[in-house]
């Protein structure tokens, strides 16, 4: 391929990674960051079993999160198995001498918010980690995507992975998102228009006025619901505000160094003229707070809209999977959403648990009541201090809403935060699968301020007709 | 990993779309060990009713497909969470090959990675499956990856498609670590030049 041939941002990326490529196009790819956490143990267990040491220690970063305890920290968890997991973590981190961000660290969080946040993220690396999520990182324009056990105990073994080029999928938006409408609902639109496989063999692209316009934290939202799309990475091109978020943290360089990467981070863009498999255009404009009513995240409709009809599905295939998913659900075709009652509320996770998804919910929760049980877990320790000191603590619980320790908690109920059989919660994860949250667990998806909505109403509601809208 | 040639066996015909890794294995038992035998919990909530009790009408609680060794299920089976323990739960529960539409990407390498094959097939030539396996329980699908083909009983062959680097891997049972380990000279050669041109991409 000459210099002159239009490339992709993913293709650059790509290229730089290669150490060596077999006549089938698979490829050996070096990997610049890999995240660990508690269910890493089945790949230190591998590694172990074949006497393989880690081989670049320095590039691993471990972080606790699925199992640690949101409350009463201190006393740790009542379950022996889940004490067990974040020990394990700890043992296997330290006898490998890999850097761990473990359930006492100040800074301990969710793996995809504290590896942003720390500067460990940057434009052009490529990150893996056991976990389906990282995809989020490709917000910072790099390429980064969730591998299994096997493949973990590979990168710790050898620091690469095998891989095949994914097709491509450049997800255009343009114009502008209106008031009270986020990348939440942004990502559950396009979701629901490419469907829950739309993209899978992809990796999209995310471009537009849209998307530029928007944060980092919102960035990350984006990108982080890549895979309920089916795609294998989602990214977005570097550019001032990427550069801007990024400046002065922890782990990025210093200096003259921070100047040469600052240069390469500008050639990461896709050139004009670049091909991509697969083109989707969305308008910006179009798009409303957006709730999901099933068991996938593709079963997604605007706010104003009604629960959909099987018998409207289009195939048979389809209209029993509706029809399976409203009777999980407990809801009726023609139901207007915004009449759903709503049990609880889970504001938290590496979707939707950054600072500014937290002032979000605040300004709607500020000088109102909740009225259904609500969580609200912030995405990492230092997450959850900048909020205290910005004052959104006191407006949470004011409101009568539970403020507690950072950790994915209710988002996979790994660490014992469950919604319990039969109740419906209003949730700012990334998954609505059937007992996602706990068994028989009913979960509505949505933006924080939509979720914080529906906290001091009781029912699924439309923030924007609470008024004060920013 | 033991190699995968071909098979000839019955067929578990599981008529449900987008059955994510966590209702094949849900996010609960993650925090047990391999030891624990993963066919307990393999489509724990999905296999009992609201009461915990088996639910008759789960496919695979029916006697004639439970020790069946072909899935074949519809669109995006395993999408969602890269836990390998989905895998697991499957090929502890005796599972070889998972037929399907569509496939999340993870879990498809996860099942490589483990020696199940998984195939992405037609919807209709699923539909056919799923119609015979119906009427006769005992009738065999026959896979043969070296020609990549299926045959429903003995109707005519049906070829498939997979990436020739899985194939290989599986065919041969190649433990993938040892064939990178093979590339350690290229390897070490292209850790020190990335040290030099991006040495600013190492945490600080
Ligand atoms: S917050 Fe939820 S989705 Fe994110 S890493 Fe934790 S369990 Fe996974």
């Amino acid at each position: 391929m000459t210099s002159s041939t239009p490339q992709t941002l993913y293709r650059k990326i790509w290229d730089q990674h290669v150490v060596t490529t077999r006549d089938d196009g698979t490829a050996l790819l070096w990997v610049d960051r890999h995240y660990a956490h508690e269910g890493s143990f089945h790949a230190f267990d591998q590694l172990a079993a074949s006497g393989r040491k880690v081989r670049r220690p320095d590039l691993t970063v471990g972080v606790a999160d699925h199992y640690v305890p949101t409350r009463d920290r201190a006393k740790g968890s009542a379950e022996p198995e889940i004490r067990e997991m974040i020990r394990l973590l700890d043992a296997n981190t330290a006898g490998s001498g890999i850097r761990l961000f473990g359930l006492d660290d100040p800074d301990q969080g969710i793996v995809h918010v504290v590896g942003p946040e720390q500067g460990l993220t940057q434009p052009g690396l490529l990150i893996v980690c056991g976990d389906s999520h990282t995809s989020t990182h490709g917000a910072f324009g790099c390429l980064a995507f969730g591998i299994g056990a096997s493949e973990v105990a590979h990168v710790l073994a050898t620091q690469t992975l095998w891989q095949k080029p994914a097709k491509t999928l450049r997800i255009t938006v343009d114009g502008s998102l209106g008031p009270g409408v986020t990348a939440k609902d942004l990502i559950l639109a396009i979701i629901a228009e490419v469907g829950a496989d739309g993209a899978a063999g992809h990796v999209i692209e995310y471009a537009g006025s849209a998307i530029t316009e928007l944060s980092m934290e919102a960035r990350m939202t984006v990108c982080n619901m890549s895979i309920e799309a089916g795609g294998r990475a989602g990214m977005i091109a570097p550019d001032e505000t990427t550069i801007g978020w990024l400046k002065g943290r922890p782990a990025v360089p210093q200096g003259q160094a921070w100047d040469a990467a600052v240069a390469q981070w500008q050639t990461l863009k896709t050139d004009a003229g670049a091909e991509f498999d697969r083109e989707v255009r969305i308008d910006g404009a179009s798009i409303a707070p957006t709730v999901t009513w099933g068991v996938s995240p593709e079963h997604a409709e605007p706010v104003t809209g009604t629960v959909p009809d099987p018998a409207q599905a289009g195939d048979p295939g389809r209209a029993a999977a509706w029809e399976a998913a409203l009777d999980y659900m407990g809801l009726a075709a023609g139901q207007a959403l915004s009449d759903i009652r709503i049990d609880r509320v889970f504001i938290g996770s590496c979707t939707n648990a950054r600072i500014e998804d937290l002032r979000s919910a605040a300004r709607v929760l500020d000088g109102r009541t909740t009225v259904i049980p609500t969580m609200i877990v912030p995405g990492s320790s230092a997450v959850k201090r900048q909020a205290e000191d910005e004052g959104l603590d006191r407006v949470f619980t004011a409101s009568g809403a539970e403020w507690l320790e950072s950790g994915c908690s209710m988002c996979a109920a790994t660490n014992g935060d469950m919604v319990p059989p039969g109740e419906r919660c209003a949730s700012t994860t990334n998954r609505n699968f059937r007992g996602r949250q706990g068994p028989g667990s009913r979960t509505h998806l949505m933006s924080p301020a939509m979720a914080a909505a529906a906290a001091v109403t009781g029912h699924i509601t439309d923030v924007r007709r609470l008024g004060d809208v920013r | 990993m033991k190699p995968f040639t071909t098979l000839s066996a019955p067929v578990v015909p599981l008529r449900l779309a987008n059955v994510d890794t966590d209702q094949i294995l849900p996010g609960r038992y993650l925090r047990k060990p391999r030891s624990a035998g993963y066919e307990h919990f393999l489509f724990h909530d999905l296999r009992r009713d609201a009461h915990g009790d088996p639910d008759p009408e789960f496919v695979l609680n029916k006697p004639a497909y439970a020790t069946a060794p072909i899935l074949v299920a519809d669109r995006n089976f395993g999408g969602g969470s890269s836990r390998e323990g989905a895998v697991y739960a499957l090929v502890d529960q005796g599972i070889k090959v998972v037929l399907a539409p569509s496939f999340g990407d993870i879990f498809a390498s996860n099942a490589a990675k483990n020696g199940l094959l998984t195939v992405a097939v037609a919807r209709d030539v699923i539909e056919r499956i799923w119609e015979v396996a119906e009427a006769d329980p005992e009738s065999p699908l026959t896979i043969d990856l070296a020609a990549q083909t299926l045959r429903i009983a003995n109707e005519d062959a049906v070829p498939f498609e997979i990436d020739p680097f899985r194939r290989e891997c599986l065919m041969k049972g190649l433990d993938d670590i040892d064939l990178t380990l093979s590339h350690s000279d290229a390897l070490d050669a292209f850790e020190t030049e990335y040290a030099n041109r991006y040495g600013f991409r190492n945490p600080t």
